[in-house]
């Protein structure tokens, strides 16, 4: 398996927000300013990452060789709340600044189904544990350009005259809409 | 309290997806068509109720503290019920779906209702307001999905009404029509509930 196409694939082609609509919600509710969606793409960043290679393991060395697969989706989403709790309180012993940056987020991405789906994908595309890394580091820089852009722009529309009954959200799904279309533009590239 | 309020509310004045805005990402994932709006939306309901159902009988019983973690072994248990059963008798449906059945484990509404409503009240009243969420959820899902699936394919559940031949708007069952037909689905609902109060 090609990395590159792993990674090009996740950013652009099947951008995990746009076109696979995962993480949707923190997508809607946390762009309001370019600030907190860093924030945010940080600490899904990480969060991601650890997740993919804990449930790696689990798949590989629990579920699969005891044929317990049934119960897929408790032990990921255990895993995941558990995992987020841990590393909320790791980061504060270890790393206040980055618990400042990150802390407000970390909650928030237990309920966050961009974690979970790509932790799931990574299993279904039967990737191993590196190709599984690179995917989901590759699903988090998509999310936080989709999140970034988005945040940018929701700051411009801020500043602009819009129908009453399109204020706020309406005109933000409106606007999301146009964001997939463009990046319905890299369909094909790989 | 008035238990035809609690089952309404669900429908139009606190619909999850056009007012409290939960659980968008199946929201926008599955409508490419009515049908699979309407699939998913009963599975979430079913979810929702059962959830409310176990929530609301065993509430005393759980320490406060761990309470978030039983919630969702609760619902992650439901959540693989509503899975198992769909890939062994409706597996069309069960492809369309593909990840989000799953992932029904995170939508926000379920685990929103249990922390909410069925936690602190009593049984009847929590599968109401389980039932009148569910099923607000799987309109909102079924209006969205025929919406799209009408623009962009010419047809309502499958059965199409337009020629063979005939050119539809094909954008609105792919991924930006998602996003716009729910944004203007949302400021009519906004404006039905503001010219009603």
């Amino acid at each position: 398996m090609n990395y590159v196409i792993i990674i090009i694939g996740a950013i652009f082609v099947n951008n995990i927000v746009l076109s696979k609509f995962l993480g949707v919600c923190p997508f809607m509710g946390v762009s309001n300013k370019v600030s907190t969606s860093v924030g945010m793409t940080g600490a899904v960043t990480f969060v991601m990452v650890l997740a993919t290679i804990v449930t790696w393991l689990l798949q590989r060395y629990v579920l699969d060789p005891f044929d317990i697969g049934f119960m897929q989706t408790v032990t990921f989403i255990l895993v995941i709340a558990a995992l987020v709790q841990m590393v909320e309180i790791i980061l504060k012993k270890i790393s206040p600044p980055l618990y400042q940056a990150l802390g407000v987020f970390l909650p928030l991405i237990t309920t966050n189904c961009a974690v979970l789906g790509v932790a799931l994908l990574t299993v279904q595309n039967e990737f191993n544990l590196i190709e599984g890394v690179v995917f989901s580091i590759a699903n988090a820089i998509g999310f936080g350009l989709a999140l970034i852009i988005f945040a940018g722009i929701r700051e411009q529309l801020d500043l602009v005259v819009v129908p009453k009954g399109m204020r706020g959200i309406p005109i933000a799904l409106v606007v999301a809409g146009l964001l997939a279309m463009a990046f319905m533009g890299f369909t094909g590239i790989v | 309290m008035n238990q035809w309020k609690n089952f309404s509310k669900g429908f139009f004045k606190e619909n999850a997806v056009f007012v409290l805005l939960l659980g968008l990402c199946p929201t926008l994932g599955v409508t490419s068509s009515a049908i699979n709006g309407l699939g998913m939306g009963l599975a979430t309901a079913f979810v929702l109720v059962m959830s409310n159902l176990v929530i609301s009988l065993i509430k005393n019983l759980i320490p406060d503290k761990v309470r978030i973690p039983v919630f969702i072994v609760v619902i992650a248990s439901f959540v693989t019920i509503v899975q198992l059963t769909m890939e062994a008798f409706v597996p069309s449906l069960y492809d369309a779906l593909g990840l989000f059945i799953p992932l029904i484990v995170v939508n926000c509404i379920i685990l929103g209702r249990a922390e909410a409503f069925a936690s602190k009240n009593n049984l009847v009243s929590s599968l109401i307001d389980g039932l009148g969420m569910g099923l607000g959820f799987a309109m909102a899902l079924t209006m969205l999905g025929a919406i799209r699936e009408i623009l962009g394919n010419g047809s309502i559940f499958d059965i199409r009404f337009v020629p063979e031949d005939a050119s539809t708007m094909l954008l609105f069952i792919l991924s930006p029509g998602a996003f716009i037909v729910l944004g203007y689905l949302i400021a009519f609902i906004n404006r039905l509930n503001k010219s009603k109060s």
